[in-house]
C-alpha cells in the first residue's frame, strides 16, 4: 500500500525529468545542426581528401594512398611545422608576459575604473583584423611611422628594415591576440582575495615572494587558458605571416593556403590541415585535462569534507 | 604583583582617508601578556587601528612603539606582529601543514626546526589529523584554528585578531571564546582582538578599549567599564542599562515628571544641566524595603524567562522605555509577579550612574 502511494509521485518525477531532458535537447538542436553542417562534415571531407592522390592537372584522383601523410613528415615540411610552433611559442610567451602584467595592473586599479581599462584593452577587437594588420605595415614600413619618428628625434642612418621580418610577424600575432590573454588572466586575478597577499606579507614574505608563492600559483589556470588561445590561433594563422612576413616566412597556415589555391594539390593541403588540427586538438586537450584534474581535486575535496 | 610591563604604546595615532578621519588621536598602552580588546560599533576605527598595528596602513600622525621602538613605518613583513584575518585568508593551494610552515620558511629557519615547531603548534591546536588537508576540506572552526596556528607558530610579540569569531555560529563561538583564552594563556603571547560584540570582549578581555567615531572613549578592565562607564554611550553600548532623563541637581537627577533619583553627580556636571540617571537591570529590586533610596511605582508589562533569571519589563512614569529588571529565578519563585501587576521598584543610590545628556 505504501508502494501504491509512492509510485505515482515517482512516475510524476520521471515524467518531469524526461520533459526537462527533451526541452534541453530541443534547445541544443540548432547549435548541433550548425556544428555538424559547417564543422564536422567539412572536416570529414577534408580528412577524406587527404587519402587520395593528386591528379596530373591538379584534380583529384580517387585512389587510396598514405603518401600525403608521409610527405608531411618530409624534413622540408616538418621544418615549417617546427618553425610555426617556434614563432607561435615566442608570440605566446611575449603575449603572456605583457598580458599578465596588464591584467595585474587592471585588477590593482580602483574597482570602478577596472571596467573602463578592460574596455580599452579589448577596444582593438572592434576593428577589422585585416585593417589592424595593415596598420602594422604603415608603422613598420621602410619610410613608415617608426622610421619617421626615428628621423624626427635625429636618427640619420639607413632606415631599419622591420617589415617582412620574423619580428614583425611575432609583433602582429602578439598584438592581435593580447586581449585574450588580458581577459583570461584578469578573471582569476580580480577574484583573488586581497587578504591572501596581505597574509603572505604579514607572515614575513617580501612582495616578490608573495607574488611567486601565492599570487602566481593561484592564477596559473588563467595564464594557461590565455596561452593556449594565443598558441592555437597563432600556429595556424596565415594572414599575419602573409602580410607582415611578406611571403618570406612560411608558416603552416600559408603552406596550406598555397596547396589549396596556388599549387592546386588539395590532397596534400588536406593532410597538412589535418596535421595542424591534430596539433591544436592535442594542445587543447592537454589544457582541458589539466583544468579537469584541478577541478576534480576540488570536487573530491568537497566530498571528503566532514563537518 | 609588580606592575606589568608595557609592550605596545599607541601614542596620539591618527589616520585620515581623504577628508575622513578614521582614527582620531588615540593613545593606548597594551601590556605584556594581556588579552586586550578593541571594541566599538562598525565604523568606529577599530579595524583601521588594527591594520596600522599590522603594518597595512601607515598612521597620518603619531607613533606606534613596540618594546619602545617606533614601528609605525615598518612594513608588515618586518615586524614581530602577526594578524589573524577575519576571512582567515588561508592559502587555498597549500595543505594545512604548508600554510602553517609558510611563515617559518620566510624566516629561513632550518627544515628540522620548522618541522618540530609546526608539529608542536598543530598538536596544540588539535590539527594533527588534518595536516595534509587543503583549506577547502575543513570546517569553519578548523579553518579558524589553522589561521590561529599559522600566526602563533611565528611566536609574534603581538598577535592581532580581526573579529576572529565572527564567521562561527553562536554555540561554536562560545566554545572558541574559552579556547582562545586557554591558548593565549598557554602560549604566553599578547593578544589584541577587534570585535563589535561587547559580550565577547567582556568574556575574553583582561582589558578593553571602547572606540567611537575614531576616538577612544574608555580603556579599562571589563569589570570597571561595566560598573563605571565613562559616558552615556559606553553605558548604553556595554551590557543593558536603564536610563532616566532629567536635570542634574546637587545630589541626583530630577526626572521630567518631578521624581528625584538620588545618586552621585559627577563634578563636571553643573546643577540644572540636562542629564541622565542610569541603573543596571540586576541592581533593581522588585519589592524594595522602605528605606531604599530610590523607589518608583510601575506596572509589569511583560516577563521574559531566560533560564537562570527572569527579565521583567516595568512601565513607569520616569522614562519612555519600560524599565528592564533582572530577577534571579529563585527570587521570582519566592514572590511571583505577573503581567498587569502594580509593583514598586527600588535601587540604592550607590548603583546610580549619572551622565551628561
Amino acid at each position: 500500500m505504501a508502494d501504491g502511494g509512492l509510485s505515482p509521485s515517482a512516475a510524476e518525477r520521471y515524467r518531469k525529468l524526461s520533459q526537462t531532458r527533451l526541452r534541453s535537447n530541443l534547445l541544443m538542436a540548432p547549435a548541433l545542426a550548425w556544428l555538424t553542417a559547417l564543422m564536422v562534415v567539412p572536416c570529414a571531407l577534408v580528412l577524406a581528401l587527404a587519402f587520395f592522390r593528386r591528379g596530373i592537372y591538379g584534380g583529384i584522383e580517387y585512389t587510396f594512398t598514405l603518401e600525403n601523410f608521409s610527405q608531411v613528415l618530409d624534413p622540408l615540411y616538418a621544418g615549417i611545422f617546427l618553425n610555426s610552433a617556434r614563432i607561435a611559442g615566442t608570440a605566446t610567451l611575449i603575449a603572456v608576459i605583457i598580458g599578465y602584467a596588464a591584467a595585474y595592473a587592471i585588477s590593482a586599479a580602483p574597482r570602478r575604473l577596472q571596467p573602463v581599462f578592460l574596455f580599452f584593452a579589448v577596444l582593438p577587437f572592434w576593428s577589422n583584423y585585416l585593417i589592424r594588420t595593415y596598420a602594422w605595415i604603415v608603422l613598420l614600413n621602410r619610410e613608415g611611422l617608426v622610421t619617421q619618428l626615428l628621423r624626427w628625434i635625429g636618427y640619420t642612418g639607413e632606415p631599419p628594415s622591420m617589415l617582412y621580418t620574423e619580428g614583425a610577424v611575432i609583433a602582429g600575432l602578439v598584438y592581435n591576440y593580447l586581449p585574450f590573454v588580458i581577459l583570461a588572466c584578469y578573471a582569476p586575478l580580480s577574484r583573488l582575495n586581497p587578504e591572501l597577499a596581505e597574509a603572505s606579507r604579514d607572515l614575513g614574505a617580501s612582495a616578490l615572494t608573495t607574488f611567486r608563492r601565492v599570487i602566481l600559483p593561484l592564477t596559473v589556470p588563467g595564464i594557461a587558458a590565455g596561452a593556449v588561445f594565443v598558441f592555437v590561433l597563432s600556429i595556424g594563422n596565415f594572414v599575419t605571416p602573409a602580410l607582415l612576413g611578406g611571403g618570406r616566412f612560411q608558416m603552416i597556415g600559408n603552406l596550406v593556403y598555397d596547396q589549396f589555391l596556388t599549387a592546386n594539390d588539395w590532397p596534400f593541403g588536406a593532410a597538412l590541415a589535418m596535421a595542424l588540427i591534430a596539433i591544436m586538438l592535442a594542445v587543447l586537450m592537454a589544457q582541458a585535462l589539466l583544468a579537469d584534474r584541478a577541478a576534480g581535486r576540488t570536487r573530491e575535496a568537497e566530498g571528503g569534507a566532514d563537518g | 604583583m609588580s606592575e606589568p610591563r608595557t609592550l605596545l604604546r599607541i601614542d596620539r595615532v591618527s589616520k585620515n582617508f581623504g577628508r575622513v578621519r578614521a582614527v582620531d588621536g588615540i593613545s593606548l598602552d597594551i601590556r605584556e601578556n594581556e588579552f586586550f580588546a578593541l571594541l566599538g560599533p562598525s565604523g568606529c576605527g577599530k579595524t583601521t587601528l588594527l591594520r596600522m598595528l599590522a603594518g597595512f596602513e601607515t598612521p597620518s600622525d603619531g607613533q606606534i612603539l613596540l618594546d619602545g621602538r617606533d614601528i609605525a613605518r615598518t612594513p608588515p613583513n618586518k615586524r614581530p606582529v602577526n594578524l589573524m584575518f577575519q576571512s582567515y585568508a588561508l592559502f587555498p593551494h597549500m595543505s594545512v601543514r604548508a600554510n602553517v610552515s609558510y611563515g617559518l620558511e620566510m624566516e629561513r629557519l632550518p627544515a628540522a626546526e620548522i618541522r618540530s615547531r609546526v608539529d608542536a603548534i598543530l598538536a596544540t591546536t588539535e590539527l594533527v589529523p588534518f595536516a595534509d588537508r587543503k583549506p577547502e576540506q575543513l570546517s569553519g572552526g578548523q579553518k579558524q584554528r589553522v589561521a590561529l596556528a599559522r600566526a602563533l607558530v611565528k611566536r609574534p610579540r603581538l598577535l592581532l585578531l580581526d573579529e576572529p569569531l565572527g564567521a562561527l555560529d553562536k554555540k561554536l563561538r562560545g566554545a572558541m571564546q574559552l579556547e582562545l583564552k586557554r591558548l593565549q594563556h598557554e602560549v604566553g603571547i599578547t593578544f589584541v582582538i577587534v570585535t563589535h560584540d561587547q559580550e565577547e570582549s567582556l568574556v575574553m578581555a583582561d582589558r578593553m578599549a571602547v572606540l567611537k567615531d575614531g576616538r577612544l572613549l574608555q580603556c579599562d578592565t571589563p569589570h570597571a567599564i561595566y560598573e563605571h562607564p565613562s559616558d552615556r554611550f559606553v553605558a548604553d553600548f556595554i551590557g543593558v542599562m536603564n536610563f532616566v532623563p532629567g536635570r542634574a541637581d546637587a545630589n541626583g537627577v530630577q526626572a521630567t515628571n518631578g521624581t528625584k533619583i538620588t545618586g552621585k553627580v559627577p563634578a563636571t556636571l553643573s546643577s540644572g544641566a540636562s542629564a541622565v540617571a542610569a541603573v543596571r537591570p540586576e541592581r533593581i529590586r522588585l519589592f524594595p524595603s522602605p528605606d531604599t533610596a530610590n523607589r518608583v511605582a510601575g506596572t509589569v508589562e511583560a516577563l521574559a524567562y531566560q533560564g537562570l533569571d527572569l527579565q521583567v519589563h516595568v512601565r513607569t512614569a520616569l522614562s519612555q522605555k519600560p524599565f528592564l529588571v533582572r530577577v534571579t529565578a529563585d527570587a521570582a519563585d519566592r514572590r511571583p509577579v505577573a503581567a498587569g501587576d502594580r509593583i514598586e521598584l527600588g535601587w540604592d543610590a550607590a548603583d546610580v550612574r549619572i551622565f551628561a545628556d
